[in-house]
C-alpha cells in the first residue's frame, strides 16, 4: 500500500522523462528506487526550439537523481513514430520553480 | 495521510494536474502513493500546441514534489467534510 504506483510497470520500456530544468529525455528505463532515482539506458535528449526542428542528442547510460525528475511518461511507440520531429517547433519547457 | 486517503478516493476520476513548470496534464487518476506521486492514464497535455513535448505519452507518473495544483470541480468536493478532517488532523498531529 505504501509503495502505491511504483515505476515497475515502466521498467524495460521506452519512456519520456521531463526533468526539473525543463529537459525532455527519451530513454529505456532500466531501474528505479523509492526516491525515484532512475537508471536510464540508450537515452537521448530532445531539444525543442521555436527556430528549428527537434534536435536529438545521444546521451547513453545515465542515472538521474529523483530530486530532479518531474514526469516519467510511457512513450507510445506508434504515436511517437507518427510525429514529425523535424517540423516540430515549440518553446522549451520551463524549469520547475518550487 | 489525509490527502493520500483523499486522493485514493478520487481514483478513477478524470483530473487535471498543474505542475510547477506550468505544464497542465489531464488524465484519469490511476493511483497515488504516500508521497502524493500521481499516476495518470489516458493523458493529454492541456495546451498541446504550446507543449507538444508529451504528444506520444499516454500514461505517466508525476512526482508529487512538482505538483502545484489538482483543480477539482466544486460539485464533486464535500468541503465541510474536508474542513472537518483537516481540523481534526491539525489538532491530532
Amino acid at each position: 500500500m505504501s509503495t502505491g504506483p511504483g515505476l515497475e510497470s515502466l521498467v524495460d520500456q521506452t519512456i519520456s522523462v521531463i526533468t526539473n530544468d525543463g529537459r525532455n529525455i527519451v530513454v529505456f528505463l532500466k531501474g528505479f528506487d523509492q526516491a525515484t532515482n532512475i537508471i536510464l539506458d540508450e537515452s537521448h535528449e530532445r531539444v525543442y526550439s521555436t527556430k528549428e526542428g527537434v534536435q536529438q542528442l545521444v546521451l547513453g547510460l545515465y542515472i538521474i537523481r529523483g530530486d530532479n525528475i518531474s514526469v516519467v511518461g510511457e512513450l507510445d511507440e506508434e504515436l511517437d513514430s507518427a510525429l514529425d520531429l523535424s517540423n516540430l517547433r515549440a518553446h522549451p519547457l520551463k524549469p520547475v520553480i518550487h | 495521510m489525509l490527502f493520500f486517503s483523499y486522493f485514493k478516493d478520487l481514483v478513477g476520476r478524470e483530473v487535471t494536474v498543474e505542475l510547477k513548470n506550468d505544464l497542465a496534464i489531464r488524465g484519469t487518476l490511476h493511483s497515488v502513493d504516500q508521497y502524493l506521486n500521481i499516476k495518470l492514464e489516458n493523458t493529454r497535455v492541456v495546451d498541446q500546441d504550446k507543449y507538444p513535448h508529451m504528444l506520444s505519452v499516454r500514461n505517466c507518473f508525476i512526482r508529487g514534489s512538482v505538483v502545484r495544483y489538482v483543480p477539482l470541480p466544486p460539485e464533486e468536493v464535500d468541503i465541510e467534510l474536508l474542513h472537518d478532517a483537516t481540523r481534526r488532523e491539525a489538532r491530532g498531529g
